[in-house]
Formats: structure tokens, C-alpha cells, sequence
């Protein structure tokens, strides 16, 4: 998979090390450590509430870890937030759909392009130039993204009115137009029939591939997990068990008793 | 001696004004704590209530019946809220069934004044506001008997109202439906008898309440706005929570009487107008869930 | 995108519709009405209070924050308006408008403050504080009203360029330029990036603030301008429709009118601000002159008010319940189907159902 790749593998660009999280005394993630290197596709895996998605709020600022460190390209993001880790490069989906629902499928990906929009009300307000030419800027950028997503036909369609497939797939818009370098995608593919995730797999694959944007997912579906990533961390009462390739993974014995239900001593 | 004794003065008339606070403060942690809606409306329902207790005797029924007959119209409109405006807005978010509450605010203050009128009535409940000789003679503090038999009432009220929640089947469900309507009704608590029963009941806290205000300051419009004072004792407690209601009540009534008694002067006086409310914000900003309410974990 | 027809990124049908309302406002209006009553009582309130709707559409509508302190901020307004003209020699008239707005807006940002930690009905208690807290100051504190004890003060005249401004219908003309600005402004600001990231915060706080939308910036933004929207209507509503300036004048009541027009108006749109304006103006008098027309006077007026109450709460809950986007919708509903009716061949618009 690494061969005759535009952007292969390189170094490591986020570092998460020795993260805790707890919420009142209940432990969702213990002392975990792991890298995701440039341009990779790196599969969180584990069992329901192995603390999975609380790894990606950790990293995305949404939880402030009681302790460890996230560092971006070997820089630690001190102050944790959501607003700043967006524009320090990182950008998102969630698992249940956060999307702007009274808003249309292309207002909601324009507001993915805001970390490209400098003009201040004002000049928004009274249409000067500069804020013009950057909106169409924008607006046409964001077009072809919905291009991209072959969704051209819904464009202008409030997405609360949408199946909740396409609105998947308008996430995954809003996330590629913040151009950020790393994309952090909760169960892209949850609730999708075959058809639907196949799809989504060649979207994504499509952006690592030709953007070379580096992607952390979370799935459930293991054909699709061994299919399109570089490397796998498995979970598991919220500490690492696995970290590798994911023909490697398949074969770790801890894993196996982890998804097989083998009683925790 | 006498300055020290002019202070517990003021606090004891303001920790006692307070209960008429938290009286009303109780109609909204009612409804609050049944279905997270925050019955704006409760003010209007303090105003009508006590309109209708009053205009029922100026038809001439004696005092128990009219109060009764203006239970039975409190149920009423309980039960046409429920129907009318609640059920038709399930699911939707907070904001709009707060919104829907303001709206049947305006729809009861409107129908309480086209009924009766708008002249101020006064109601006599056999207590006067004047201090009790008895403690004036032992403790030599000023007491009113009406602040005094208001906070009695909200006692006993508050008792009743703690042992059905705890003791009856009814209040099981009641408890069961707060905690999460879907899984309550899934297991065939009737989720629309037990709002009915909430909302009756707020119903006869809030003519219970607007019986001691009209006793004070007359039956009139003012007291929907007072009701609004209920807002910042609510925050203060948190509006789930009814022994918040009535500590948040005392503190209200007591720090305002404090305030306008002792700052109040160098502001030039009505400070009380506000004073509540800018509490209020310092509580929201360092303890937005209230003395008494759940902290609120968000989860994503 | 197909080679639409475009000026600064407005359509066709915008530009129509604002050519033709400046028209209206601007020629058939003068022409037609003649009757003082007709400015004085409805035109120049409607537009006062129009524009306040605006500001509260912006910070509720938009930016999804249920503040209830309109009339406060507009007392704000009305009497950094009359204190600047009164204090400031020579101050243009128009600057001392827009810095009453400023004024506005910097309590705006005070009371929105709480916004940050708070919502719903905790927000509505904290900026009801904004609505009690400036009434009382501008009463307790005399400076404000140049130390005047009768409790009503006279606004000054409205002088531009030195001519004076005092009929009612020299004061409508300045009222509609002022309205038309600021209605272009928010209309700009609410299509173009803004109100995107104001709906977004809106709608899904979480996933604005992942997209690197500051919560604290927008919430912020949407209050102060709100609060200068209406600032600024305050004070024309002070020196235009009242004449005069009393702190009664923006009581808690007229906070709760504004709520009901944005309400009934439709949330999110800056025409359902007009339309809500004008009907919780305009139901009133029609209840008046059918009470005083049809029963002749038979029914007491203090029903007659009790009856608008009803029926204002009653409309709130039957179009949340049923039309949630209020009046602006149906009166798009309408112009829909006359259209289609006029012009039933053109394409029918394409709308995926759920």
C-alpha cells in the first residue's frame, strides 16, 4: 500500500504521549501513548466504550486530558481547544452528526472554509472588495468539494432535511474544506449499508491519496479498518493493547481476547 | 446594641420575605423538574390564580369555596396547557417551549384581566402585615405576622409536597419521568398524567402564593413582575432542586434587604430592582448549576 | 455556477426588491400619505422598532442566544443620544446616532458576557439583568437626565446640515435613510461569513468551535451589534416617535414586544423583523378601530388590550407549533403561489423531500 503513493509515509506528525482522561472518578482513557505518522490513515479500533471517541475529543480540545500531552509536528498544543486546535491544523467529524442542521449543504461546508476568511463583520457588512473576492474564493473552492462528494444536486438543501448517509458525506465535506493536515473522522461509515461505505472508503482514500492529508478513524467495520489503513491502535478499556500494521494486528492474541470476550482477570 | 439588633431585624424581614419568593420560585421547580421545561408562565399563573380566587368571592362564595373552585380552575388550565401548547411541541428544543411558556404567559394575564379587570383588589386574609407584640415584647424584633404565617404556609407546602414525591406511587413516576421521559414511558409510566398532575400542582402553588403577595401588595398586575423576581432565586438554587428553591428564596430576600437597607442610600435607594439579578449573573459565572442543582456534564 | 445575473453578489430579484421598496418608501409613500397621523403614529414607529427587531433577529435569530434586554439597550441609546447632542457642541447629528449605537454596544458586550457559560433561560435572567440594571441607572443617576426632576425630558430637534428636521415627515425621510443603511449592513453581514458562523454557533456549538469559530468572538459580535442595532433605534425611537425621553418609555414591556416580532416574524430573517414589527403594531390599532367603529365603543378599552395579549400569546404558541419560521414564511408561502399562478411555466423549483 505504501508503494507508488504521491505523499508516502513519513515522520511522526501527531504525538499523542501518556494521555489520562477521567470524568469524576470513572477512568475512560489510561497512560496512552501512540504516534500517527504523516499522511498515514491510522485506525482507532476497540470495543464499545473503550474510549475511542474520547481519544479524539482528547485531541481535538473538546476534553482536557488530566494528564499527558498532545504534540502537533513535535509542537505540545498548550492551550486546549477546540478553536485553537482547528487552527493549529486539525479538523474533525463526529460520531453523531454535528452538523449545522437549519443551514444548507453548502453553508455548512463554507463554514469549514472560516480559518480562510479573514475579513471582519464590517467589511462583510459593507461588501468590500477584499471580502468579496474572498468569499467567491471560497465559495467556488467549497463547490468543488461538492463536486468531489458528488453531492452537487443538494447543495442548497437545509441538511437537516437530509438522509442521514448524505449528511455523513457532508461532514466529511466540512472537514476537507478546512484543508486542515489532519483529519480526525469518528465512524465515517456507521449506519451505512455496503454500497454507502465503499463509497466513503474511495472518498477517503481518495483525499489521502491525492491531498495527502493524514487521517485518524475510528470504525467498527474490520474489512473496511484492514482495507484502507496504514496502521491500527486497538483499544481497549481505555489503554492501547495493539499498535501496527494491521496484518499484525489481526494476528495479536491480546486483541483476539478483547474482541472475543475473554474475561479481564 | 440597638444598630446589631436593627440588622437580624432586617435579615430575619428579609429571610422572611424571602419564603413569599420561594414560594413561587417552587411553582417552577415543579415543572422544571418533570419535563426540563421552564414555565415562564408561572408569574401569569401566580396573577391569575389569585384573580380568580378573588373575583369568585366578590360573587359572593365564602372563602373555602372559592378557594376551592379556583383549584378546580388551576387544573383547568393545567390540563389545557398540557393539551394545547405541551403536547404539540414535544421533542422540540428548550428555547422554543420556553418561548411557548412567555407566550402563555401573555394568553393567561390577558384572559385573568378581560375576566376581572384591571383595578387593584385587595384581599384580606384575616393577618395583618403588622409585628407581632408577642416577639416585639421577648426578642425585641419587628416582626410581621403575615411574613411570618407566609412562611409557614411555604413549610408546609414544601412538606407536603417533598412526602407525595417520595411516598406515592404517583410520585415514583413523577421521579422516574424526570430522570428520562423515553425509558419512563417505555415501561408504561403514563407520561401525560403525571405532566397533568405537575402542572395542577404548580397550579395551586402559585394560587397559593398569590394569595400571601395579594395579601401584601394587593391583587394586581405588579405581581406577575414580582414573579420575575423568582428568576434569580431559581438560578441561585438551581431549578431542579426544591430545597434550592427555598434557600435561594431567603438568600434573595435576605441580601436585597441588606442591600437596600445598608448600601441602598448611596445609590440613591431601589436598588432592589436589580440587585437580585446581578447575584444572579455572579452565581451563573462561577456556579451555573445553582447551590443545589446536578452539575451538568457535557458529553459529546 | 450558471452565468446568473449578479451586482456585488445580489440577484436579480434582490435588487428588484430593493428598487422597489425604495421606491415605495421613497416616492408612493410621500405621495399617498398625507395624513400626519399616518407618519407620526405607524410609519415612524414601525421603523423604529423594526430596526431593533433587527438587532435582537441578529443575536436570537442568528446567533441562537435567547437575550431578552431589547428595550434596555435601546434606553441606552435614546439617552447617550440626547446626552452627546446635549454635552457635545455642534455634534452632527448622524455621529452622535452612530455613537449612541457604540454606546449600546459596549453594555451589549457587558451583559453578553454570561452567553459563554449560559444558555436558554439562564441567558434570559442574565440580560434581563441588563434590562432592569440600565433603566435604574439612568433613573437614579441625574446626570443622565441633565439633572431634570419632572421626569420627562424634551428631546432636542434633529438639525442635519443645519436645517431642522421636526415634521413628521422630514423626520420619516431621516428614519428611512438611517433604516435602509442598516438594513443593507445586516443583510450583508447575515448572507456573507458572519452570519454563517453566527447560525453555526447556532446550531451546533461543538462543531462551529472545531472549525476554529471562536465562541467567545461570535457570541460576542452578535450581542454588540445587536445592542447597537438597537441603540441606535432607540434613539430614534426617542427623538422621532416619543419626542421626549423617559426611562419608563423602554420598560421590560417593549423588551417582550420586540421578543414577540422577531418571534412571530420569523426567527433567522431580517424581513420577518418588519413584518413582526408591523404587526404588533399595526393588531393593536385594527383592535382599537373595530372596537371603536363596529361595538362603538361599548367594549371597555382595558379589554380591548387584555384581548391583544391573548391573542399575541396565542399566535407565539400556534406558530411555534405550526409555522415555526413565522410570518416570513407564509409570506413567502403566498408570493410562491401567486407567482406560479402568474407564471405557471417557469421551472417549479426543486426541493428534495424528506
Amino acid at each position: 500500500m505504501t508503494q507508488g503513493r504521491k505523499f508516502s509515509i513519513g515522520a511522526p506528525i501527531l504525538e499523542v504521549n501518556n494521555i489520562s482522561l477521567s470524568f469524576g472518578g470513572v477512568k475512560a482513557i489510561t497512560g496512552c501513548s501512540f504516534a500517527v505518522l504523516e499522511h498515514e490513515i491510522k485506525a482507532i479500533i476497540g470495543p464499545n466504550g473503550a474510549g475511542k471517541s474520547s481519544m479524539l475529543n482528547c485531541i481535538n480540545g473538546i476534553y482536557k486530558p488530566q494528564e499527558g500531552t498532545i504534540a502537533l509536528k513535535g509542537k505540545v498544543l498548550e492551550k486546549i481547544s477546540p478553536n485553537i486546535i482547528a487552527r493549529s491544523g486539525i479538523s474533525r467529524t463526529f460520531q453523531n452528526l454535528a452538523l449545522f442542521k437549519r443551514m444548507s449543504v453548502l453553508d455548512n461546508i463554507l463554514v469549514g472554509r472560516k480559518l480562510h476568511m479573514k475579513s471582519n463583520f464590517l467589511q462583510v457588512g459593507f461588501k468590500m472588495p477584499g471580502a468579496r473576492a474572498e468569499e467567491d474564493e471560497n465559495r467556488e473552492k467549497c463547490e468543488e468539494i461538492v463536486e468531489f462528494l458528488e453531492i452537487k444536486d443538494i447543495r442548497n438543501t437545509p441538511v437537516g432535511n437530509l438522509p442521514y448517509g448524505l449528511q455523513k458525506k457532508v461532514e466529511l465535506g466540512r472537514a476537507l474544506a478546512t484543508e486542515a493536515e489532519v483529519l480526525l473522522l469518528d465512524e465515517p461509515m456507521a449506519g451505512m449499508n455496503v454500497e454507502e461505505k465503499r463509497e466513503m472508503c474511495r472518498f477517503i482514500l481518495k483525499v489521502n491519496d491525492e491531498i495527502g492529508t493524514t487521517m485518524v478513524l475510528i470504525e467498527h467495520d474490520m474489512g473496511v479498518v484492514m482495507d484502507i489503513s496504514d496502521n491500527v491502535v486497538v483499544l481497549d478499556y481505555g489503554k492501547i493493547i495493539a499498535d501496527g500494521p494491521p496484518h499484525e494486528v489481526r494476528a495479536n492474541q491480546n486483541v483476539i481476547d478483547a474482541y472475543l470476550g475473554v474475561a479481564h482477570d | 446594641m440597638t444598630e446589631f439588633l436593627f440588622f437580624i431585624e432586617v435579615v430575619v424581614s428579609g429571610l422572611l420575605a424571602g419564603t413569599m419568593y420561594s414560594l413561587v420560585a417552587l411553582g417552577f421547580v415543579l415543572i422544571y423538574k418533570a419535563s426540563s421545561t421552564f414555565n415562564f408562565a408561572q408569574g401569569a399563573m401566580v396573577f391569575f390564580a389569585v384573580l380568580a380566587f378573588v373575583g369568585f368571592m366578590e360573587l359572593g362564595l365564602p372563602f373555602i369555596p372559592a378557594f376551592f373552585v379556583a383549584v378546580l380552575l388551576m387544573f383547568f388550565v393545567g390540563f389545557c396547557t398540557e393539551r394545547l401548547v405541551l403536547k404539540p411541541l414535544i421533542s422540540q428544543s428548550e428555547d422554543t417551549l420556553l418561548m411557548a411558556t412567555i407566550g402563555l404567559g401573555f394568553v393567561l394575564e390577558g384572559l385573568a384581566q378581560a375576566a376581572w379587570g384591571v383595578e387593584v383588589r385587595r384581599l384580606d386574609l384575616g393577618i395583618g402585615d403588622f409585628p407581632i407584640q408577642w416577639i416585639i415584647d421577648t426578642a425585641g424584633l419587628f416582626i410581621s405576622a403575615l411574613d411570618l404565617t407566609a412562611s409557614l404556609v411555604a413549610g408546609i407546602l414544601i412538606i407536603g409536597l417533598a412526602l407525595l414525591f417520595k411516598y406515592t406511587k404517583m410520585g415514583l413516576g413523577l421521579r422516574a419521568v424526570a430522570d428520562d421521559p423515553g425509558a419512563a414511558s417505555s415501561i408504561g409510566i403514563p407520561l401525560n398524567n403525571i405532566m397533568l398532575v405537575v402542572w395542577s400542582a404548580a397550579g395551586v402553588v402559585a394560587l397559593v402564593a398569590g394569595m400571601m403577595w395579594g395579601a401584601r401588595a394587593g391583587v394586581q398586575f405588579a405581581l406577575v413582575d414580582l414573579a420575575l423576581k423568582a428568576l434569580p432565586v431559581l438560578i441561585i438554587g438551581g431549578f431542579s432542586s426544591i430545597p434550592g428553591a427555598i434557600v435561594g428564596g431567603l438568600i434573595i430576600g435576605a441580601t436585597e434587604k441588606v442591600l437596600e437597607v445598608y448600601i441602598g442610600p448611596f445609590f440613591g435607594g431601589a436598588i432592589e430592582g436589580w440587585a437580585p439579578y446581578v447575584l444572579a449573573i455572579f452565581f451563573l459565572l462561577y456556579r451555573p448549576e445553582g447551590l443545589f442543582g446536578e452539575k451538568i456534564i457535557r458529553r459529546v | 455556477m450558471n452565468s446568473k445575473f449578479s451586482f456585488l453578489g445580489y440577484t436579480k430579484g434582490d435588487l428588484f426588491n430593493f428598487i422597489a421598496l425604495l421606491a415605495v418608501a421613497l416616492v408612493v409613500v410621500p405621495l399617498l400619505v398625507q395624513s400626519e397621523y399616518w407618519y407620526s403614529s405607524i410609519l415612524i414607529p414601525w421603523l423604529c422598532l423594526a430596526l431593533a427587531a433587527i438587532g435582537q433577529q441578529i443575536v436570537m435569530g442568528y446567533a441562537g442566544q435567547l437575550a431578552l434586554g431589547a428595550a434596555g439597550f435601546m434606553a441606552a441609546g435614546a439617552f447617550a443620544c440626547f446626552n452627546l447632542i446635549l454635552r457635545v457642541p455642534d455634534i452632527p447629528f448622524f455621529v452622535a446616532l452612530m455613537l449612541s449605537g457604540l454606546v449600546a454596544a459596549a453594555f451589549g458586550v457587558l451583559f453578553g458576557l454570561p452567553s459563554l457559560r449560559v444558555r436558554g433561560i439562564y441567558l434570559m435572567v442574565a440580560t434581563l439583568a441588563s434590562q432592569f440594571f440600565i433603566i435604574w441607572m439612568i433613573d437614579k443617576f441625574g446626570w443622565f437626565k441633565n439633572y431634570d426632576t419632572s421626569g420627562i425630558i424634551t428631546a432636542q430637534d434633529i438639525v442635519i446640515f443645519g436645517k431642522p428636521f421636526t415634521s413628521p415627515q422630514e423626520m420619516y425621510f431621516v428614519i428611512v435613510v438611517v433604516v435602509t443603511l442598516l438594513t443593507i449592513l445586516a443583510i450583508n453581514m447575515a448572507r456573507g461569513s458572519t452570519g454563517r458562523n453566527w447560525m453555526a454557533v447556532r446550531d451546533m456549538d461543538i462543531a462551529a468551535e472545531s472549525m476554529g469559530i471562536s465562541l467567545l468572538k461570535t457570541k460576542l459580535q452578535a450581542f454588540a451589534i445587536c445592542a447597537f442595532y438597537c441603540g441606535v433605534a432607540g434613539a430614534l425611537f426617542a427623538f422621532t416617535y416619543l419626542k421626549s425621553l423617559e426611562p419608563v418609555a423602554f420598560d421590560i414591556k417593549l423588551s417582550f414586544k420586540i421578543l414577540f416580532m422577531v418571534i412571530l416574524g420569523g426567527l433567522g430573517t431580517i424581513n420577518g423583523a418588519f413584518i413582526g414589527a408591523a404587526f404588533i403594531l399595526l393588531f393593536p390599532v385594527l383592535l382599537n378601530s373595530i372596537g371603536n367603529n363596529v361595538f362603538h365603543g361599548a367594549i371597555d378599552a382595558t379589554i380591548i388590550s387584555s384581548i391583544e395579549q391573548v391573542v399575541f400569546g396565542v399566535l407565539i404558541i400556534v406558530f411555534l407549533i405550526y409555522e415555526p419560521l413565522g410570518m416570513a414564511k407564509l409570506w413567502d408561502n403566498i408570493k410562491q403561489r401567486v407567482i406560479s399562478k402568474i407564471a405557471p411555466k417557469s421551472e417549479p423549483l426543486k426541493q428534495k423531500k424528506t
